[in-house]
């Protein structure tokens, strides 16, 4: 009964984040301790820590956090996540918050989900990819200059046989795109 | 138990270091490994920011073609690790999302039953199955005299792994006890690297480099050991690059940790991929382990 009401005052952007993400529904409980934005090695370089995601999102101030930079500066260290006193999977509702600012159009800011692209692409079409290559192509068509910078580094890898320019294709490509195509068609419903 | 053995991607080409010395130390040790066959990439963090279902269908196709007469897969790679063993309990805990996997795999003609297959990491399984007896009586060249800092980063022991501390781990320390090595107890061992952050904001990603870096350099480590390919390449390959950025001159040779047990069980350094790292190994190495032969001769 207690948990009723007090679904009915929870914002529509916390019911949406929980549906989002397995395990979401432990949000609510955040105490606001603030241990994770302690802890984020990234902290400082984000516009609001997770912890402040967390009030906002309460909050139901869903544009100021789908425009943050705050998830695209998780690098999935989970670090906060075995720290959080209440088990919130904090590592994994910034991956829904980068899907929800993807789809609703509010990711313009960053790189990451144009990067995130190019490296899938990749995947669906051989079935395989490579850390490297992908910034390495992403920069080469997007940000020409920046490959520049790059330089030295980039040619002795290059030189040491460490940047493959295509990556390998699997011989069954066409098996994991129907599963590809299959649950990009399922993840439509509902 | 029979170990399955999934690369990743980055050991194809990136990291051929890490699965040169991957083969050789397995075989060293008369254990058996066998890559899956035709598997696929995980997709490392970067369906998760778009699309989890395909996301977790992705992964799951690897964990449906590990045959029957294997139950472990092993990974080396921090990334794929942790998407392997995360998508093998989302599919054990989350009916709804299981449901929908099933029939994804179910268009590929695919079936996978959650848990069917225990998914380790390389580190555990040397560890724990081979063993401090089988390693230690297979060392003809102890790493004396020599200081390595290792480095297990975030996502080998964060969140699921299971088989060590999530923020201060101690396998791959012990580990290098029996080999006779210097283990260097510096307070960074499992902080992030930044991941793919370099690519995303460089100054971010220095600052977490340097740091690394720096505390290893503090206490006086010879080298780095790195059991994930993208730790490997975020010290190594920028070193330069942060050194210039913060006017230091760090010079540490990054390698992978079957790198050093292989040079430990006495296997020639070209057959563990010495020389594909930017900042040279190789001298730093035998400078110390010669050293310390010729102190011992004297
Ligand atoms: S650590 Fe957990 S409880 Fe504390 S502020 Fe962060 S999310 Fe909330
Ligand atoms: S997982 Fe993301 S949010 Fe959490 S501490 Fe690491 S970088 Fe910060
Ligand atoms: S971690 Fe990276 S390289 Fe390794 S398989 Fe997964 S995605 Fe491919
Ligand atoms: S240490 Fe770096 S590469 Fe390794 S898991 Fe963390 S972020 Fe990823």
């Amino acid at each position: 009964m207690v948990a009723e009401s007090h679904a009915a005052h929870l914002s529509q952007f916390m019911k949406d984040v929980m549906a989002d993400t397995p395990g979401g529904q432990k949000v609510v409980h955040c105490l606001q301790c603030g241990s994770c934005g302690g802890s984020c090695p990234n902290g400082a370089e984000m516009d609001f820590t997770p912890r402040a995601v967390f009030a906002m999102i309460a909050a139901d101030r869903r544009e100021a956090v789908l425009k943050a930079n705050t998830m695209w500066q998780c690098v999935s260290c989970y670090l906060c996540t075995v720290r959080c006193p209440q088990e919130i999977p904090i590592t994994e509702i910034m991956y829904t918050l980068k899907r929800m600012a993807i789809r609703e159009g509010k990711a313009g800011g960053s790189d990451a989900p144009a990067l995130a692209r190019t490296f899938t692409d990749f995947v669906d079409r051989y079935g395989r990819s490579f850390e490297f290559g992908i910034a390495t192509r992403y920069l080469l068509f997007n940000k020409p200059l920046s490959m520049l910078k790059m330089g030295g580094a980039g040619m002795s890898m290059f030189a040491k046989g460490r940047l493959a320019l295509t990556p390998t294709k699997i011989r069954q490509v066409k098996q994991l795109q129907a599963i590809i195509n299959k649950a990009k068609e399922l993840s439509k419903e509902d | 138990m029979k170990y399955a053995y999934y690369p990743g991607c980055s050991l194809e080409s990136g990291s051929a270091a890490y699965d040169k010395s991957v083969k050789a130390v397995i075989e060293q040790l008369g254990f058996g490994l066998d890559e899956l066959d035709d598997w696929n990439c995980c997709g490392a963090t970067e369906y998760f920011s778009q699309n989890e279902l395909v996301a977790t269908s992705v992964i799951a196709r690897n964990l449906a073609l590990v045959d029957d007469r294997h139950d472990q897969l092993v990974a080396p790679c921090a990334a794929c690790f942790l998407n392997l063993k995360k998508t093998d309990k989302l599919l054990a805990e989350q009916p709804k999302i299981r449901g929908k996997v099933d029939q994804a795999l179910a268009a590929g003609g695919l079936r996978y039953r959650p848990g069917r297959v225990q998914v380790r990491h390389l580190l555990d399984v040397l560890y724990t199955d081979i063993g401090e007896q089988a390693i230690k009586a297979k060392v003809v060249q102890p790493l004396t005299g020599l200081r390595v800092a290792p480095y297990y980063g975030c996502q080998i022991v964060r969140p699921l792994n299971g088989f060590d501390n999530p923020e201060y781990p101690m396998k791959l320390d012990e580990m290098f006890t029996w080999l006779g090595a210097e283990v260097v107890d510096y307070p960074v061992k499992a902080h992030c690297c930044g991941g793919h952050m370099t690519q995303i904001s460089e100054e971010n990603a220095f600052e977490l480099i340097r740091r690394l870096l720096q505390s290893a350099a503090d206490y006086r480590a010879d080298l780095i050991l790195c059991m994930c390919p993208m730790c490997q390449l975020n010290m190594d390959m920028y070193q330069g690059r942060v050194n210039n950025f913060f006017n230091t001159k760090f010079k540490l040779p990054i390698v992978y940790f079957t790198q050093m047990l292989g040079v430990a069980l006495g296997i020639d350094m070209k057959k563990l991929g010495f020389g594909k790292e930017l900042v040279a190994a190789e001298p730093v190495i035998r400078g110390k382990l010669e050293g310390q032969t010729a102190a011992a001769t004297k």
